[in-house]
């Protein structure tokens, strides 16, 4: 069912269109929200940050079946008719990657935060104002950070079936149409789209590094 | 530049994602497994979408799961094979009309060994008798669906329920019509199957047909056009006309027209038996 170039490509790109927009809305959440864990002090930071990284392990399927409850045409968010979507599966996919991001994120911050803060806050900054210095101190903790996020969206099938409901050329990604090969017995097929996807992810996280080569030699010695 | 190129690559199909079809005319139909699975729709909804210019997003699922996400209100339509789960679904109220769209049947698979001695039969009922008495392995669905609700039936008649917490040969995979045939063909187990998934399944192993031609085995398939006053939010005039199309000489005609490996997977309602 893959079969045509045409269907193939547009496979690529609702998993990659997918992926980006999920990982970007992650990634605006968790930039300023990793950082502010690390410079604000405030009453349940700990237990903010333990369930951040508890979140890590979150089950893709539990949050693509919360979602999906949540989505249905008789949930509370029915109305707004997102349910089989491709916007249904990058909601989904942003929660999966904001956690890991957020974490990552703090981890980096906390680290410059106990080396710069002082400093930081002697030239006068406000914590608030803070915020982004420690972000361009790390960027290079961000890229990190970004790649983890999309690599958890870009590989996820559990959440985005259930959401999106794998429907040929609307929401069908690389991972529900490997999975849909291997029920037709489509074994070879399947595998082939497999390697795509790694191909894809490789390349993408090459290029990304790529692009950011000269920020990662000057930035964040201190990592 | 290699790498410039990707990045206008990745860039337009973020555009390109954003931008993605509109789509003003489409529908959501629930469906079984096999009429996807088997290919069939995604050979002739081209067709339908050309004349009409409605598309029909397609949401695979086993006919127990389809019918309660029409019952959510998450499907416009729904295309299942269940007769008794259907008929208690119009019970309910959830839907207005029911059509038979195709007919084809079940057919029981298992090792070209066949340690069951039931291979070249037509009485599916004496073979799961045969199946159980060998104790040989046999993969069920497990998923609600309307294959599984068959294989239970036929249990039911052979006066026998297997109970997979206590029978190791009988193996409830929980899972789709291609899930049980790559698990049947991996563990050299017997399982019923619709003959269209079964004819477009490409990773048989040592599989083959062993019981066919029975009456019981008769597998039909229904579209059910949903109740407005259940379903208000659903797109029912577009659903009817998709419904229509179906039962229409034309519709019957693409079902009928569709072969795999010179074999046709599905038979037009209008052809015998109803």
């Amino acid at each position: 069912m893959v079969g045509e170039l045409g269907e193939f490509l547009r496979i690529v790109e609702i998993s990659i269109g997918v992926s980006l927009a999920a990982t970007a809305i992650a990634a605006a959440v968790s930039l300023p929200m990793g950082a502010a864990l690390a410079i604000f002090p405030f009453r349940g930071r700990r237990l903010l940050v333990v369930l951040t990284n508890a979140f890590f392990g979150l089950p893709p399927v539990v949050v693509g079946l919360v979602l999906y409850l949540a989505l249905s045409r008789s949930g509370p968010l029915g109305f707004l008719q997102l349910l089989y979507t491709p916007q249904a599966m990058v909601i989904a996919q942003a929660i999966l990657a904001a956690p890991i991001m957020t974490a990552l994120i703090h981890r980096a911050s906390e680290r410059a935060w106990a080396r710069y803060g002082d400093e930081l806050i002697c030239d006068g900054a406000s914590r608030l104002q803070a915020v982004p210095q420690i972000l361009r101190i790390i960027r290079a903790d961000l890229l990190t950070a970004t790649l983890a996020g999309f690599g958890r969206t870009i590989s996820e099938v559990g959440a985005v079936i259930l959401v999106g409901g794998n429907i040929r050329g609307l929401t069908r990604t690389m991972t529900t149409a490997i999975a849909l090969q291997t029920s037709q017995g489509e074994l070879s097929l399947a595998l082939a789209l497999g390697a795509v996807l790694i191909g894809i992810s490789i390349s993408i996280s090459a290029t990304v590094f790529a692009l950011a080569g000269s920020a990662r030699t000057a930035g964040s010695d201190e990592a | 530049m290699i790498k410039l190129r990707l990045l206008l690559a990745l860039t337009a199909t973020v555009i390109a994602i954003h931008s993605a079809p509109a789509a003003a005319e489409s529908i959501v139909l629930a469906s079984t497994t096999s009429v996807e699975g088997s290919g069939l729709l995604a050979r002739i909804l081209p067709q339908f979408t050309a004349k009409t210019g409605i598309t029909v997003n397609v949401v695979a699922q086993g006919t127990g799961k389809a019918l309660d996400t029409a019952r959510r209100g998450d499907a416009d339509l729904l295309l299942v094979h269940d007769p008794e789960a259907e008929a208690q679904f119009m019970g309910e109220g959830h839907g207005i009309a029911r059509r038979q769209i195709a007919w084809n049947d079940f057919v029981i698979v298992g090792p070209a060994a066949d340690p069951a001695h039931v291979r070249g039969g037509h009485d599916s009922v004496a073979a799961l008798k045969a199946i159980a008495a060998a104790r040989a392995t046999f993969v069920s669905r497990g998923d609600n669906s309307g294959t599984n609700a068959a294989e239970l039936r036929l249990w039911k008649i052979a006066g026998l329920t297997p109970d997979m917490t206590k029978e190791k040969w009988y193996r409830d995979i929980g899972g789709g019509m291609g899930q049980a045939l790559n698990a049947a063909s991996a563990m050299d187990a017997y399982t019923l199957t619709d003959r269209g998934t079964w004819l477009s399944f490409d990773n048989k192993g040592s599989l083959v047909i062993a019981i066919e031609g029975d009456v019981r085995l008769i597998n039909r398939y229904d579209v059910i056009e949903l109740n407005p006053q259940k379903h208000a939010g659903a797109k029912l005039a577009l659903a009817k006309v998709f419904a229509n199309w179906l039962v229409s000489p034309e519709g019957q005609q693409a079902i009928g027209a569709y072969q795999v490996n010179g074999e046709k997977l599905f038979n037009p309602s209008a052809d015998a038996p109803r």
